[in-house]
């Protein structure tokens, strides 16, 4: 098959290492990881344990992966994406209700809860979909995974990528809290990202 | 390329070596002991079992000749300068010189590793490439920080790519009177400055007492330096029959061999502390990463390139080779 092969290629690329696993309880789960570089859900993907690689969706933006042709079949063939609209948001095409949707067939999906790519590599201010997608599943645990280097193999900008080493490090999952504000969850998320890294 | 009856010795020799530290270690983790001894002795094993794979593929590239030699250090090379650009803090705005650098520098000057136009082979990078670099690098249009990391690019780029190609040109190189002797040479090389390497860990695990720089390199010892190094040359000395040298002259290279390779590993070993690094990478299992197991020959191989140019004299001409001249017409 085509997913494992280009799975290995990504990583023999980046030089990122595949977790052994076990990386959460339960069969599912929502990866959230800080966004710099077109490179970031595929190696997070590829960086999976195997059996829990082949039931992830990583979320992208409908506007940029869903044009028809090479980018939408990456996005869709390869990696089996969810496509989201990140604009003119209307409660028919509710992002929120398509990645439910994934997760009720008992699939896990990544998401960057900064919506787009940082420019210098330092994780910006999440957005409030985390938060909701937490809320409205929240025994799914939730698995800060912090991307290190990719924004410097192929930055913001660019097409052409520089071979410089990938790093990517699962963090201790964290979980939803019925009484927590909105800002203090995100706030929480956030620093769970960053835990171990240095103020960023 | 067919090894010559010197080389096939020589790698025996070190398929022997190999053979006794193997059984050597599985005896040794048979034995009862400390955790912290046994992770010494599953570290040790682990570092065997590289050289295993290491010998193997050397010696491989060596049978098939001077190309395939160059292609492995060509990929040694790449790898060496991927670690070293990975622990420096590049910007966005080096972007696109890093991609001349890995991309298209560093191909070219293997290239000209490959076809043996020695003269360009000199200067590709010490000229050509380092009047380049800063040129795009100031297209990018950003000061700050220019000069820092211009000169880590081009530091790593000497160090990694234009250092380390000497060895395997130390291949083609036509020494006067000593032709088909480059296979053995350039063994006699490698051999003596990473049994330099295993013998002053040898010696400094188990005699080492007091610390030459620790805040270098916390494990080198003047026990494990001078009992490696002085080891060391006793053996290569001994090996003088497989290389064009009289046993006074191998002692003698083989001792400043050892000497560089000593200094170029803590050399590259206090920038990995400036860069806050224990090991380059980690893709050579009980040794860290490439940069980590060459970082004693990278200083080591243009000295012993040039100093048997310097000794014996060559016949090599940096001239561009025929087909070049032909091209451009002349």
């Amino acid at each position: 098959m085509m997913r494992p092969f280009v799975a290995a290629v990504l990583r023999v690329v980046t030089g990122a290492r595949p977790h052994p696993g076990p990386l959460h309880d339960g069969d599912r789960a929502i990866y959230f990881a800080n966004h710099t570089s077109h490179l970031d859900f595929a190696l997070l993907w590829a960086s999976l344990p195997r059996e829990l690689r082949d039931r992830t969706s990583p979320v992208a933006a409908e506007d940029y992966w869903g044009k028809p042709g090479l980018r939408r079949w990456i996005a869709c063939g390869i990696f089996q994406s969810v496509l989201i609209p990140r604009e003119g948001i209307k409660r028919a095409n509710n992002p929120l209700d398509r990645i439910g949707s994934v997760i009720d067939e008992g699939r896990s999906v990544i998401i960057f809860p900064e919506g787009t790519r940082s420019l210098d590599g330092r994780p910006g201010e999440f957005r409030a979909g985390l938060y909701h997608l937490a809320r409205r599943y929240p025994e799914v645990p939730l698995v800060p995974v912090y991307l290190e280097n990719l924004n410097r193999i192929m930055p913001k900008g660019t097409i052409l990528p520089v071979p410089v080493i990938a790093r990517v490090s699962f963090r201790e999952p964290i979980s939803f809290r019925k009484d927590e504000e909105k800002t203090a969850f995100l706030a929480r998320a956030r620093h769970a990202l960053l835990a171990g890294k240095g103020p960023g | 390329m067919i090894l010559d009856h010197d080389t096939i010795l020589l790698l025996s020799c070190v398929g022997a070596i190999l053979v006794v530290a193997s059984i050597a270690g599985w005896l040794l983790s048979l034995r009862k002991m400390s955790p912290a001894a046994k992770a010494v002795v599953a570290n040790l094993n682990a570092r065997t079992r590289s050289w295993w794979v290491m010998a193997a593929i050397f010696t491989l590239t060596l049978y098939a000749g001077h190309v395939w030699t160059t292609v492995l250090f060509g990929l040694i090379s790449f790898m060496a300068l991927r670690e070293f650009i990975t622990l420096n803090e590049t910007r966005r705005s080096d972007h696109a010189v890093l991609f001349w650098v890995f991309f298209i520098i560093t191909p070219i000057h293997y290239f000209l590793t490959g076809v043996q136009w020695y003269g360009l082979f000199s200067i590709f990078i010490p000229v050509y490439a380092f009047v380049f670099i800063p040129f795009r690098k100031v297209l990018a249009g950003e000061t700050e920080g220019f000069l820092n990391s211009m000169a880590r690019i081009q530091w790593g780029l000497l160090v990694c790519v234009y250092f380390v190609s000497h060895i395997p040109m130390i291949l083609a190189i036509p020494l006067k009177g000593h032709a088909g002797k480059n296979a053995s040479l350039l063994f006699f090389f490698v051999l003596t400055v990473q049994l330099s390497d295993v013998l002053q860990y040898v010696w400094g695990r188990t005699c080492g007492k007091h610390k030459i720089a620790p805040n270098v390199s916390p494990n080198k010892t003047w026990e494990g330096a001078i009992g490696g190094i002085l080891t060391t040359t006793a053996i290569s000395t001994s090996l003088w029959w497989a290389t064009p040298f009289s046993p006074w002259e191998a002692a003698r290279m083989s001792l400043l061999l050892c000497v560089v390779g000593f200094f170029g590993g803590l050399v590259m070993s206090a920038i990995k502390r400036d860069l806050g690094a224990k090991d380059w990478g980690s893709s050579i299992a009980g040794h860290g990463g490439f940069m980590d197991r060459i970082d004693s020959l990278c200083f080591a191989a243009p000295l012993f390139f040039h100093l048997c140019i310097f000794y014996f004299g060559t016949d090599a001409n940096p001239m561009p080779p025929e087909w070049v001249r032909h091209m451009l017409g002349r």
